[in-house]
């Protein structure tokens, strides 16, 4: 009897291994169903927590009553655009929609990652307002009036966010109360070589040089940052949200719209564009060269240019759109000044403490030698640790004290051959 | 006899194909990678490349020694007293140290951080005390604590095992022949103990030096020691070289101390083997 | 001395579940902060309960851990039978060492090394999607194998040699000899290396970490996940259930089945 049921369980595993991946791997293709794989940053999509619009769910029933087919959104997220790009350029995961910033959206073209859009499946493409279409980083080389390859989500500046019961009033204004040593151990920098730099010349006055040929400018921006690395407490990207909300730190430079977000959970916290200028991105909406299902990803984009899901996306991550739907919409900005006061103005008009006009500039794609430089400096930043007295003065007592350990037992042992 | 032989020849091999397809052959990729220059060809390039990481290095094996004597000085009185204890309470024990090595390490590190962070339980009961806050997450001491706090238990549960296993006329038996408590802690039960205390050091001081969570969310992302900076070669700068580069020194660093630690054990079973097998397996 | 014995225990026992319990208590705060305790609710749990993300990954976890340790199982108690059986020493010592790497290996080690072999063939075969579910089951067999032979290997050792000999003389072709009578007597083993197998995975994150895609995530990846962002309460409730199951399947195997012991051991 318990021989029989060993044979039984055996042959069930041996099934089992022989069918289960066969299984898995099977749902995501046939069965009628297309799974249409979504990459974005985290906490970039309406997503129906809190009585928001799930705006994917929404997709998959007008996908299905649209065309009569059933899709599935696979919807996954990143935190910096270089951990996707790693992901992307591995070759070895697919994507049918992704949404990089700006200057990634460069690199990927320039390398081949991205499939051109075909309009014909864009037929919403008429709500972007058209200072965002033909747009440096992705040039309209067709003429179609739109960018080749990418459709723009959410836009925004990067703003200064203080925690005002722990900082003075006195000290805000400019990029400089990322550096003030009066905030040590206060102050959050950002965990991407891009922005993190970008601090750094925006700090200097270099606003215009953020993407500059000349080595010598990149060293001085290192320079200045392993000058702020003691008084940091840390390099964090999304973390920032709970850190400034529960006032682990008083200080952080970050994306215009999370500021909001923060806010809704700290009212303590406050938020101004920095008078030496700074930088202005745009995330877009793309579709991989090695999509499976081009023609879906295009819909599934036209779908979040429609009124409904470009409104909640707006409203659930508080960035600035691109979409004059969303835009002219008038409970939209009602919606926005609910949440604070100037929270319309913030998201769409750039002015310093002072209330004059901030410059801004935006991110490049940077070529060749000028990235690997970027990556080798950043590499420096983050490998340059002091090791102090102290912690070798601990070592050497533990290693001393284990080899008089070794030694002690050594001799003992031989002495006890001896005898 | 044919038959005998071709099944028991052939039963092993699955197994073997196994291991040299996904155990020796990404090791080999990780040596390829190590020694592969831009251009394709050999070259001594990611090697060189090893130098700036020296502090790192250093850093990593010293906050590693640290948590590791510390997790050693806690949990050695620890188990020593858990042994001491009547059965029942023993056994309650043993599980409240194994819940810990249970749970998922993400879990317990994320809790420690949401509990010391500026902003966090201590430091809001120390500032509603009237005191300073205490800044511990993004600070080297954070990180050691984290490592003290998430192996702790790898320490206690070899070392409580080898001292329950422990004869206890053996301790009878020095206090007959005239020996105090010390001398019977220092002459009978620690040299007895010996094994439990290898396997206690080698699981805590392995996980320690390659960690990259306990830093990232302890070190708030300053600290980086040598996990954080393979995971960043590998996930986010796409630097695979000098990654591999990276951990093809750290294994040789670990197989070479577990293989000194090994020749201390008496028994001269796996140290490894005999915790990983004896935490969760019981 | 007893007092004071005691003393020590309970603190560091105390230290020790001060940020789980901390964490647990907090799963049912209603500020949503953990800052300050303001209020009791189930509200997180109830969050926790429609999301669809985390019962997925769930799914995946047992999945992935369930046919891992099954295939671990399978090829490494007939690579312990082989290797037994085994008279050349050099490779039955090499196949045995190196089944033991990913054990001593710190798991990024592996992790990056698997991560190194699936990006060369995904090149080499101009895959599309070749990370995820097939990359994810190779990796946790792969680190699951040694402790099944851990498990099994000494079960073998303890075999009489002569009792399969005896099937045999009694007719019994080799393989079955092998199934009905030295596979019962190696059960055991062969259990607890599938038990191992099946934790192992279902805890694994670093290993996971690099050779996972988003589209299959697990358990851990999920948390990991979680915690790089605006972690949201709803994470807490997930943690907190997660170390009451391991609690009570604790107290079951080793108070329930205390009679039993020494029964599923490995000795």
């Amino acid at each position: 009897m318990k021989k029989r049921l060993f044979t039984a369980l055996l042959a069930l595993s041996l099934l089992c291994t022989v069918l289960l991946p066969a299984l898995t791997s099977c749902d995501s293709e046939s069965g009628g169903i297309t799974t249409l794989y979504v990459y974005n940053w985290g906490e970039y999509l309406s997503d129906g927590s809190e009585g928001t619009l799930p705006v994917n769910d929404m997709f998959e029933e007008w996908y299905y009553e649209t065309y009569g087919e059933r899709v599935k959104v696979n919807y996954s997220t990143f935190s910096s655009n270089e951990t996707m790009y790693a992901k992307i350029s591995s070759g070895s995961v697919n994507y049918d929609v992704i949404v990089p910033s700006d200057y990634m959206i460069e690199r990927l073209i320039d390398e081949g990652l991205l499939a051109k859009l075909d309009y014909g499946n864009i037929p919403e493409i008429g709500n972007i307002l058209p200072d965002f279409q033909n747009a440096d980083y992705d040039p309209d080389k067709n003429g179609d009036g739109y960018n080749d390859y990418s459709v723009p989500y959410l836009y925004g500046m990067i703003g200064i966010i203080y925690n005002t019961t722990m900082v003075d009033e006195e000290d805000i204004g400019s990029w400089d109360l990322m550096w003030n040593e009066k905030y040590e151990g206060n102050i959050l920098q950002f965990n991407n070589s891009r922005d993190a730099f970008g601090s750094a010349m925006y700090n200097l006055g270099l606003w215009d040089q953020i993407n500059t040929d000349d080595e010598a400018i990149w060293r001085q921006a290192l320079e200045e940052l392993k000058k702020q690395k003691p008084i940091l407490q840390g390099y964090v990207m999304d973390e920032i949200y709970n850190k400034m909300e529960n006032g682990s730190a008083a200080i952080a430079a970050y994306y215009a719209g999370d500021y909001l977000t923060m806010y809704e959970n700290n009212e303590d916290l406050e938020f101004y564009y920095p008078r030496e200028g700074t930088n202005l991105y745009v995330d877009a909406m793309c579709v991989p060269a090695s999509s499976q299902n081009k023609t879906v990803a295009e819909r599934y984009i036209n779908y979040m240019l429609t009124a409904e899901p470009a409104i909640a996306n707006a409203e659930y991550t508080y960035y600035a759109s691109p979409n004059k739907l969303v835009v002219e919409d008038e409970e939209y900005v009602a919606y926005m000044n609910d949440i604070k006061d100037d929270g319309y103005e913030k998201m769409y008009v750039t002015t310093d403490v002072d209330g004059n006009e901030v410059q801004t500039s935006s991110y490049r794609n940077l070529k060749g030698d000028k990235l690997l430089l970027l990556n080798n400096l950043w590499e420096e930043l983050k490998s340059d640790i002091s090791v102090s007295g102290g912690i070798y003065a601990i070592c050497g007592v533990i290693l001393g004290t284990m080899t008089g350990f070794i030694i002690f037992f050594a001799v003992r042992r031989k002495k006890r051959n001896i005898y | 006899m044919r038959g005998k032989n071709a099944f028991q020849k052939f039963a092993a091999v699955p197994h073997s194909v196994w291991v040299v397809m996904f155990i020796v052959a990404p090791l080999l990729f990780v040596l390829g990678f190590a020694f592969r220059g831009n251009d394709g060809s050999f070259s001594f390039s990611n090697i060189a490349e090893l130098a700036q990481y020296g502090n790192v290095f250093i850093l990593s094996i010293a906050f590693a020694l640290i948590a590791t004597v510390v997790c050693l000085l806690i949990g050695y009185p620890l188990a020593y007293f858990m042994s001491r204890q009547s059965a029942r309470t023993q056994r309650i024990l043993m599980v409240m140290v194994m819940l810990p090595m249970w749970c998922n390490l993400l879990i317990r590190t994320y809790a420690l951080m949401a509990l010391l962070d500026n902003g966090g339980l201590l430091n809001s009961l120390l500032e509603s005390m009237g005191l300073e806050k205490l800044p511990i997450v993004g600070t080297n001491f954070g990180v050691i604590l984290g490592m003290v706090y998430d192996f702790l238990p790898y320490m206690v549960l070899p070392i409580f095992t080898s001292m329950t296993k422990l004869d206890q006329r053996y301790i009878e038996a020095s206090y007959d022949l005239g020996c105090n408590g010390w001398q019977t802690m220092t002459k009978v039960i620690m040299p007895l103990t010996a094994s439990g205390v290898i396997s206690g050091v080698t699981m805590v001081f392995v996980p320690s030096i390659s960690t990259f969570y306990i830093s990232q969310k302890l070190g708030a992302g300053k600290i980086d020691l040598v996990g954080d900076t393979i995971e960043r070669l590998f996930q986010n700068t796409s630097t695979y070289g000098v990654g591999a580069a990276i951990s093809l020194v750290m294994m040789i660093l670990i197989l070479i101390s577990v293989g000194v630690m090994n020749r201390f054990s008496n028994d001269g079973t796996d140290p490894v083997a005999t915790v990983k097998r004896g935490g969760p397996a019981k | 001395m007893k007092i004071l014995s005691k003393c020590y225990i309970g603190i560091i026992f105390f230290l020790l579940y001060i940020p789980i319990a901390v964490l647990i208590l907090f799963s049912f705060n209603e500020a949503g902060s953990l800052a300050e305790f303001t209020g009791f609710t189930t509200a997180w749990y109830e969050e926790l309960f429609l999301d669809e993300e985390a019962f997925s990954s769930l799914m995946n976890s047992l999945i992935l851990a369930i046919s891992s340790s099954l295939i671990a199982t399978v090829i490494g108690t007939f690579g312990a039978l082989g290797l037994h059986r085994m008279r050349n020493r050099y490779i039955k010592g090499a196949v045995n060492s190196m089944t033991n790497v990913p054990m001593m290996n710190p798991d990024i080690v592996t992790g990056v090394s698997m991560m190194l072999l699936f990006v060369t063939l995904a090149g080499i075969l101009h895959a599309k999607s070749f990370f995820g579910f097939g990359t994810m089951l190779v990796a946790h067999v792969t680190f699951n194998l040694p402790y099944v032979l851990l498990s099994v290997m000494p079960r073998f050792k303890q075999l009489d040699k002569s009792l399969s000999e005896a099937a045999q003389d009694l007719g019994c072709t080799p393989a079955r000899a092998f199934f009905s009578v030295e596979l019962p007597q190696i059960i055991p083993g062969i259990i607890s290396g599938l038990m191992l197998g099946f934790t192992m995975s279902l805890d694994d994150f670093v290993i996971s970490h690099f050779v996972s895609s988003p589209d299959f995530q697990t358990l851990p990846l999920y948390v990991y996940n979680q915690t790089s962002h605006n972690v949201k309460f709803s994470m807490y409730a997930l943690c907190s259930i997660i170390v009451l199951t391991i609690l009570l399947i604790l107290i079951a195997v080793n108070f329930a089945g205390g009679k039993k012991k020494g029964k599923g051991g490995t000795k």
